[in-house]
C-alpha cells in the first residue's frame, strides 16, 4: 500500500513541479525587472498548448531525430524512479541508483545531441559542442560529490543522502554546505540558467541549449521543455534530500520549501547578473568541481583521519 | 581651383563645379585625403546623357587637422567632379590607397558599371547579383573552419542581412557581411515624389535625422527661411531622438548579456522620452513633426513643463542603472575588451559617428559644421576618452544621454525667448529661377552618425539626384572587422554597440 502512495506522490510531483519551479523563477525574474509577470501557471499552459500542436520535421532529418525526444524524455523519466522526491523515498531504492541516474541522463542527452546534429544545421551543431562540452565536465564532479557523501556510509543508495550529519559528525556541517552549494551550481548548468545559459535570448549565436532544440515543435517540444524541467527538479531534489533531516514527519512540507526557495534563488541570481562570456563558463564550472573535491577531501580526513 | 569650398547647409550653382581629369581627380583627392586629413563622405555618380557619366566627390574638412586655438574652426566640404565619356568604363581604384573608399567604390561600380580597378573587394554591395550568380563569399580552407551562416531572416523582429561567419570553434575568423535585402531605390523615389513622409520612413530609427537633412535641403535649394521657433523645436527633437535612441541601445545591450534589470529599466525609461515625443508630434518617433519652412506643432508651455519633469526622471534613473551595470562585474567582464576597434583602424575605414568618438576619433558634424545655435547655446565639442571596445560604445551613448537631455533643457530655455514667432513660415513655391542647376549638401548628426544629404536640381529647378549615406554606410564593415577574433557568441554583443541601419544601408 505504501509503495502506491509514494508511485503516486512522486509522479505527482514530476508532472507539476517542473513547471511550477519554471514558473516561479520567471515571476521572480519579473518581480526584479518591476513586471507582474505571467503567472506562475504559465508553463504549465505553455506545455498543454504544445502537446495539442501539431509538429513541422525539416526533410534534411532521419528517424533519429523523430525518437530524439521521446528517447531522451523516457530516459528523464525513468532516472526520476530512482530519486527520491517528494515522499522522501524513491520508487526504486537500489544501491548504485547513483549511476543508473547519471548514465540515464547521459542517455538523453547524447540523443538530444546527435538528434541536434541530425538537423545538419550550423546553430545546432555549436550547441552541441558547446553542451557536451560543458557536460563533460559537469560529471565527473556530480560523481565525486554524491559518491564521497555515499561512501560515507557505506550504503550507496540515494536514502544515504539524508545521514550526512549522523555519518561524519562534526565535517557534517561542512560537507553539505559545499554539496549543496556544488548541486546548485549543477542545477544552474543543466538547467541552462543564467549565468550559463539564457533561456530568454532569441539570439542563436549566443544559446547552448535552446539551440539544439530549434527545429522541434509541437508534441516533441513540449516533451523536450517537460524533460529539461525534470532534470532540474531531480537535482534539487538531491539538494532537497541533504538538508532535510531523515524520517521528518513534514519531509514533503520542507521539501516543497526548498523547491520554492531553490527556483527563488535561481530567479534573484538570474536578475542581478549578467551571462558569463562563453569562454569563461568553464571556469565557472570548475568551482563546481573545486566544491566536490572538497567534500571528497573532507569525506577522506573522516574516513582516513577517523 | 580644382576644388569649391562650401559650407553646411548651403549650395551652389552645379556650373561652378569643377570637372577634373579622372587621374588628375585621383591624384588630388590622395593628397587631400593623406595630408590634409580630410574624409569621403560623397562619391557617387549622376547620368550625364549620350552614355556619359559623371562623377561628384565631397571630402569633408572637419577642421580636425587645425591648431586647436585657430579662431575658424568649423569646417566645410570640397566638392569636385570628374566626367566619364561614353566607352570609359574603367579607372584605377582609390580603395587600395584610401580604404574608406571602398563602399563608394562598391557602390558607383554598382550603378554605373564603371570598373575600380583592382579594387581589392569589388562585390556586390547592394544588388545580390543577376539572381544566377552567388554572392561570391569569402572563402576559408581547413579540416577545423567551419562556417555558420546567419539571416537574413532573423529570430526576433529586426531587418534582413546575411551574416556569415568563418569560426574556428568558437572564435571568428572572418565575418562577411551581405546587404541589400531592402533595397528600394529611394534616391529614384525622392526624384519623382520627394517629401518628408517618404524620407521619414527611410530610417525608421533616424525620422528626425533625415527629416532634418531633407528639410535642410529643400530649404537651402528652394531659399526658404525658417524661424528662430522652428530651428530650436527642430533641434530639441533631434536630441530627443538621440536620447531616446540610446537609452534603447543600453537596454538592448543589458538584454544582450541577459542583464535583465537593465534590460527593464532601460526600456521604460526610453518609453518615456519617446512618449514625449509622442505629446509634441503626435508620433513617438517624432513623425510629421517637421515640414519645409519649419515644424507642424508649436510646444506649448505646458507640455514644456511636462517634459522637463520627465527628463529629470529619466536622467536619474539612467545614471543610477548605468553606475550599477558599470560596479557589476559580470556586466564589466562581458563588455570590455569585447569588439575592440583601435584608434587607426577607424580611421583608415573612415568610420563616423558614436563607432568613431568610441575609437577616440572626434567626429561630430553637430560641432564640426556648427550653426548659430551652437555658439549662441554655449554647446562644447568634448572629446570621449574611449578604447574602442563594447564599453566605450556602452559609455559613451550614456554620456551622449546626459548632454543631449542638458541641450534639450538650454533649449527649451531659449525657446522663451521666440513666444511669439511662427513655428512654419509657410512652405509657398518661390520662383524656381532660386532653384535652379544648384548642388545643396547638408549633413545632419543623427544618433548613429553623421548623416549625409546631396541634392542637385536642373535649369527648371526640378530634382534630378538625391544622393543619401546613412552613417551604416561607412560603419558595417567596422562591425566585420570588429568581430574577428572575438567568440562567435559575442557577435550579438558587438552588433547592439553598434546598432546599424539595414534599410539605411540598403536604400
Amino acid at each position: 500500500m505504501m509503495i502506491f502512495l509514494i508511485i503516486i506522490l512522486n509522479l505527482l510531483t514530476v508532472l507539476f513541479l517542473p513547471f511550477l519551479m519554471i514558473g516561479i523563477i520567471k515571476k521572480t525574474k519579473a518581480f526584479w525587472g518591476g513586471r507582474y509577470g505571467a503567472s506562475v501557471f504559465q508553463p504549465l499552459y505553455d506545455f498543454i498548448k504544445l502537446i495539442k500542436k501539431d509538429f513541422v520535421i525539416s526533410n534534411t532529418t532521419s528517424t533519429i531525430f523523430r525518437l530524439t525526444p521521446l528517447i531522451s524524455f523516457a530516459a528523464i523519466i525513468i532516472a526520476a524512479v530512482f530519486v527520491p522526491l517528494i515522499s522522501g523515498t524513491a520508487i526504486i531504492n537500489i544501491p548504485a541508483g547513483l549511476i543508473v541516474f547519471a548514465y540515464l541522463l547521459a542517455l538523453g542527452k547524447f540523443f538530444n545531441c546527435i538528434g541536434a546534429m541530425d538537423t545538419g544545421s550550423s546553430f545546432e551543431g555549436m550547441g552541441t559542442s558547446r553542451e557536451a562540452c560543458f557536460t563533460s565536465i559537469v560529471e565527473p564532479a556530480f560523481f565525486i560529490i554524491l559518491g564521497s557523501i555515499m561512501a560515507l556510509s557505506g550504503n550507496y543508495t540515494f536514502e544515504s543522502l539524508s545521514k550526512i550529519t549522523t555519518n561524519a559528525g562534526s565535517y557534517g556541517v561542512l560537507i553539505i554546505i559545499f554539496a549543496v552549494l556544488a548541486l546548485f551550481l549543477m542545477v544552474l548548468i543543466e538547467g541552462c540558467r543564467v549565468p550559463v545559459d539564457d533561456p530568454a535570448t532569441h539570439l542563436e549565436l549566443t544559446m547552448i541549449h535552446e539551440v539544439m532544440i530549434l527545429d522541434n515543435s509541437g508534441f516533441d517540444l513540449a516533451l523536450i521543455t517537460w524533460a529539461s524541467g525534470i532534470k532540474m527538479l531531480l537535482i534539487t531534489s538531491l539538494i532537497a534530500k541533504i538538508i532535510i533531516p531523515t524520517g521528518s514527519p513534514l519531509y514533503a512540507l520542507y521539501y516543497l520549501i526548498t523547491i520554492f526557495l531553490v527556483s527563488i534563488i535561481i530567479g534573484t541570481a538570474e536578475s542581478s547578473m549578467a551571462r558569463i562570456r562563453m569562454s569563461h563558463i568553464f571556469e565557472f564550472i570548475f568551482i563546481m568541481s573545486s566544491f566536490a573535491l572538497i567534500v571528497m577531501s573532507l569525506v577522506g580526513a573522516k574516513v582516513f583521519g577517523g | 581651383m580644382n576644388w569649391i569650398k562650401i559650407k553646411n547647409n548651403t549650395k551652389v550653382n552645379l556650373n561652378d563645379i569643377p570637372t577634373l581629369d579622372i587621374d588628375d581627380l585621383r591624384n588630388e583627392i590622395i593628397s587631400l585625403v593623406t595630408i590634409d586629413k580630410m574624409r569621403p563622405i560623397a562619391f557617387f555618380g549622376k547620368d550625364w546623357g549620350r552614355g556619359q557619366v559623371k562623377l561628384f566627390v565631397a571630402l569633408a574638412d572637419d577642421g580636425q587637422n587645425k591648431p586647436a586655438a585657430a579662431s575658424d574652426k568649423e569646417g566645410g566640404f570640397y566638392i569636385t567632379s570628374s566626367i566619364f565619356h561614353a566607352g570609359i568604363k574603367s579607372y584605377e581604384c582609390l580603395t587600395n590607397i584610401i580604404p574608406s573608399f571602398h563602399n563608394f567604390e562598391r557602390e558607383f561600380f554598382e550603378e554605373f558599371k564603371i570598373e575600380p580597378l583592382n579594387h581589392p573587394w569589388l562585390k556586390p554591395l547592394r544588388k545580390m547579383g543577376d539572381g544566377k550568380t552567388n554572392y561570391p563569399f569569402f572563402k576559408m580552407e581547413g579540416d577545423e573552419i567551419h562556417e555558420v551562416a546567419v539571416g537574413p531572416i532573423h529570430a526576433g523582429i529586426i531587418e534582413p542581412g546575411h551574416f556569415r561567419f568563418m569560426c574556428n570553434g568558437e572564435n571568428v575568423y572572418h565575418l562577411e557581411i551581405a546587404l541589400g535585402y531592402q533595397h528600394k531605390g529611394v534616391e529614384n523615389l525622392m526624384v519623382q515624389a520627394p517629401s518628408n513622409q517618404l524620407i521619414e520612413s527611410i530610417a525608421g530609427d533616424s525620422v528626425i535625422a533625415y527629416s532634418l537633412a531633407y528639410s535642410n535641403i529643400m530649404e537651402t535649394v528652394k531659399g526658404i527661411s525658417v524661424s528662430n521657433k522652428a530651428q530650436l523645436i527642430r533641434k530639441m527633437a533631434l536630441e530627443m531622438e538621440r536620447a531616446a535612441i540610446h537609452i534603447g541601445d543600453l537596454g538592448a545591450i543589458s538584454g544582450d548579456i541577459a542583464y535583465l534589470m537593465g534590460a527593464s529599466v532601460f526600456g521604460a525609461t526610453r518609453t518615456l522620452v519617446i512618449n514625449t515625443m509622442l505629446e509634441f508630434s503626435g508620433s513617438r518617433f517624432g513623425r510629421g513633426l517637421i515640414t519645409l519652412g519649419g515644424v507642424n506643432f508649436d510646444i506649448e508651455e505646458e507640455k514644456i513643463k511636462r517634459a522637463l519633469k520627465t527628463l529629470d526622471k529619466v536622467e536619474s534613473d539612467v545614471t543610477r542603472m548605468v553606475k550599477t551595470m558599470l560596479k557589476n562585474s559580470t556586466v564589466m567582464s562581458r563588455l570590455e575588451k569585447t569588439g575592440t576597434i583601435s584608434t587607426e583602424r577607424a580611421q583608415e575605414l573612415g568610420l563616423v559617428g558614436i563607432a568613431a568618438r568610441a575609437s577616440g576619433v572626434n567626429l561630430d558634424s553637430r560641432f564640426d559644421y556648427p550653426d548659430k545655435w551652437i555658439k549662441e547655446l554655449n554647446f562644447k565639442k568634448e572629446k570621449f576618452e574611449g578604447t574602442g571596445d563594447v564599453n566605450s560604445r556602452f559609455q559613451l551613448r550614456y554620456k551622449e544621454i546626459i548632454d543631449s537631455i542638458s541641450m534639450v533643457r538650454k533649449i527649451f530655455e531659449k525657446l522663451k525667448e521666440f513666444k511669439n514667432e511662427p513655428v512654419n513660415s509657410g512652405y509657398e513655391v518661390l520662383s524656381k529661377e532660386n532653384s535652379k542647376d544648384s548642388f545643396a549638401i547638408s549633413v545632419v548628426e543623427g544618433w548613429r552618425g553623421e548623416v549625409v544629404h546631396i541634392a542637385m536640381t536642373d535649369n527648371s529647378g526640378n530634382l534630378t539626384r538625391y544622393k543619401i549615406k546613412d552613417p551604416s554606410f561607412n560603419n558595417w564593415y567596422g562591425l566585420a572587422l570588429a568581430v574577428r577574433n572575438n567568440g562567435v557568441s559575442d557577435f550579438p554583443l558587438c552588433n547592439k554597440s553598434f546598432n546599424l541601419s539595414y534599410s539605411g544601408f540598403d536604400l
